[in-house]
């Protein structure tokens, strides 16, 4: 077990520590910093420590040997038999990531019908493509794809795996990760390579305004999940590049204990993930009649609506307006953003925009940190006034 | 037929905001509520006892103070809960807060269901269902809308998907997540109130659950948590001064420019 220990000799009392913890696990007790269950061991509040007082002991976990397990590995989702854009934004990422640690990216696919995409698979960077070819996989059902992907990563030891955080994918992958006694950290922002080699896993936490940097040093693979849109896809052209094709072995499943009925597609009305001109709004409208004075100003610029969280919340939008990091990420060109306070979550959601123009009453807004252009001011008296000026 | 909901206690105010000055954290009157998702959890539970008789049971794993939440379940009409609580617990990733939960259900024993919510707010991971499915060896969905039809046996299932959604029949014992749109949960009643006050309320520590020492807490947390830190802002708004018809000029002025230039149609 670790332990965050507070010399209380060294301790002055002084509180920073407590106002560094996110985790609102230390607490004052005759004027000495106490810690209490919630702590998580950070580390933040060594950090904040004038004095040095705070430090935390790991236990010394047996180190395991874990050479064996290498390579950067990503599962190919698709859906209506094409390849999801996470997958190659993974891809792509992955390389990143593999010239780092000096080894391969592989990709895995599982489908049917699908030698055809091999070559899109190889030119976004995959080294190697592990496949199995069948209809087994066209229900998505996730006991399928678990059954293979065990078996992938306990024949071919993978020392990363990424997977798409769509619906799919964060339903297999915690239970793969289950599976093979492992970590999972869900929705990455950041990926990178530490010093030794280990993957730096960073995500948005506490609906407040903090990231935070998870590793998983003793178990393999070290996996994670990723949002669409949220790392960018490229192809590499490299000629002398290896190419590799496996044909992985088909795996006989035992009786299954679950059985897909049906399955529906709802075709997408207009999706906010592509639109060009979004005007977002959030609590800071104020009244929901005011989203017709929004609407009427979207109209004139051929905009899409997008909303915070809380609009769809409490039932002003619906949730496929939704912007952030549990809603949609979008990549506009002009995003105009009325009452909108730029929580962290929400921001996970708008870092594609190319110019940003936020109206908000509060000066301090956070979402002035990302925006092009500040505006101070009340957003549906602004915005009255500029469907006037855009009418004549 | 006997139905366990995961319930979490997580902080009302989930904003966690910074003090610019001294970038320190600011808390929010910080009161613990149940995760509003397992609200939802809990609501579909009852209503399956509503049609088929049986138990439903709370379950936590969290500090003794969850006892609050628990008993709100049952002002609620969970007919007990039981709490996983032990300082061995402490610092329990996924993994190990999987593992954890898992006893408990061994423990509570002949579970027929059992639901959590899509997620807990204060973490957003959804990764406790699909992986307390995985260490209890049965099968599971996550998403559910509705359930269809269920009997001792068998469940039917409408599942969210990304671009619509699937009916998916699962044999029981299993574990769903529910999205918020399956129900809207009832209110304690009064009787439930007082009820609960006194419900007999099960603490389960590590021992009592024979939890292998490996797997819980942070010693069994495949992951670690090296560094939290504030994101980087690029700041560098150009900041549109004057009074409000300076504004609205200029506003307007940058979106005509903007779609012109961009050649975005209209
Ligand atoms: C795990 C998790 C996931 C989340 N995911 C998302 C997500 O995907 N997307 C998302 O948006 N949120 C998400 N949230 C919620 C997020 O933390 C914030 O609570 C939310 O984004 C705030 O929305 P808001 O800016 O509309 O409201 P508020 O934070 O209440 O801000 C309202 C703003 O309007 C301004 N205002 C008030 N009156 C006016 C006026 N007349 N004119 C102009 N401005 C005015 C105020 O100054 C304020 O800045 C998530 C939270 C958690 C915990
Ligand atoms: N400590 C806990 N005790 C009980 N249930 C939990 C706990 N943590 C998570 N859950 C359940 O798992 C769901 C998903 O949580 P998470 O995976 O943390 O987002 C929650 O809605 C709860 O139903």
């Amino acid at each position: 077990m670790a332990e965050l220990i507070i010399d209380t000799k060294k301790c002055i009392g002084c509180g920073l520590c407590i106002k560094s913890c996110a985790y609102n696990a230390l607490s004052l007790a005759n004027k000495k910093a106490v810690v209490d269950d919630d702590c998580v061991f950070c580390g933040s509040c060594i950090k904040s420590c004038p004095v040095e007082a705070i430090w935390i002991e790991r236990e010394i976990v047996e180190i395991k040997d874990l050479t064996n397990y290498k390579d950067i590995w990503v599962l190919i989702e698709e859906d209506r038999d094409e390849i999801l854009p996470v997958s190659y934004e993974l891809l792509t990422k992955g390389r990143e990531l593999a010239a780092e640690k000096k080894c391969d990216v592989n990709a895995l696919i599982l489908g049917n019908n699908i030698q055809k995409k091999f070559e899109n698979i190889f030119e976004f960077g995959a080294n190697k493509i592990y496949y199995f070819e069948g209809s087994e996989f066209n229900e998505k059902l996730d006991e399928v794809f678990i059954e293979y992907l065990d078996y992938v990563c306990k024949v071919y030891n993978p020392e990363i795996f990424l997977f798409g955080a769509t619906g799919f994918g964060r339903s297999i992958a915690p239970k793969l990760a289950a599976r093979l006694n492992t970590g999972l950290t869900a929705d990455c922002t950041i990926l990178s390579i530490d010093d030794n080699g280990l993957l730096k896993q960073t995500r948005p936490a506490f609906g407040g305004n903090l990231m935070a940097t998870i590793i998983c040093p003793n178990h393999r693979p070290q996996m994670a999940t990723v949002r669409s849109g949220v790392m960018k896809a490229y192809k590499v052209i490299d000629k002398n590049r290896r190419k590799e094709l496996i044909n992985i072995e088909a795996i006989k499943l035992q009786n299954k204990k679950t059985e897909l009925i049906e399955r529906i597609i709802e075709e997408k009305t207009k999706s906010i993930s592509d639109a060009e001109i979004i005007v977002s709004v959030g609590k800071g409208i104020g009244s929901q009649k005011n989203i017709e004075i929004v609407q009427k100003f979207a109209d004139l610029l051929g905009a899409e609506i997008g909303v915070s969280r809380p609009l769809v919340d409490i039932g002003w939008a619906g949730y496929e307006k939704q912007i952030g990091q549990t809603g949609s990420v979008i990549a506009p060109k002009l995003l105009i953003a009325l009452g909108i306070s730029g929580a962290i979550q929400h921001l996970a959601g708008i870092s594609g925009a190319q110019t940003i123009i936020a109206i908000n009453t509060d000066p301090e807004a956070s979402i002035f940190s990302v925006a092009d252009y500040k505006v101070v001011g009340d957003c549906i008296e602004i915005l009255k006034g500029v469907i006037n000026k855009l009418t004549v | 037929m006997k139905i366990v909901v995961c319930v979490k206690q997580v902080p009302s105010s989930n904003e966690v905001k910074l003090d610019p000055k001294t970038n320190t954290i600011i808390r929010e009157a910080d009161k613990s509520v149940i995760n509003p998702y397992d609200k939802f959890a809990i609501e579909e539970a009852l209503k399956i006892k509503d049609n088929l008789k049986g138990e439903v049971i709370a379950l936590s794993m969290g500090i003794p103070a969850t006892e609050k939440i628990l008993r709100d379940a049952m002002s609620r009409g969970c007919d007990r809960s039981v709490l996983l609580s032990d300082k061995k617990f402490a610092g329990a990733d996924t993994l190990a807060t999987a593992y954890t939960l898992s006893l408990g259900i061994k423990k509570i024993k002949n579970v027929s269901l059992i639901i959590c919510g899509k997620m807990a707010i204060d973490g957003d991971t959804a990764q406790i269902g699909p992986e307390l499915a995985e260490t209890l060896k049965i099968p599971h969905i996550t998403d559910v809308s509705e359930i269809i039809k269920i009997s001792e046996n068998e469940i039917t299932c409408r599942k969210i998907n990304d671009n619509g959604y699937s009916i998916i029949k699962m044999v029981l014992p299993a574990v769903i997540t529910v999205v918020k749109d399956i129900n809207l949960p009832r209110l304690p009643t009064i009787p439930g109130v007082l009820k609960s006050i006194h419900a007999s309320f099960e603490i389960i520590n590590a021992h009592n659950a024979t939890a292998n020492i490996n797997r819980i807490g942070s010693t069994g947390s495949p992951t670690q948590v090296i560094d939290t830190f504030i994101p980087e802002r690029k700041n560098v708004a150009i900041e549109i001064e004057g009074d409000i018809d300076k504004k609205i000029d200029f506003i307007g002025d940058i979106i005509k420019e903007i779609m012109y230039n961009g050649r975005i149609d209209n």
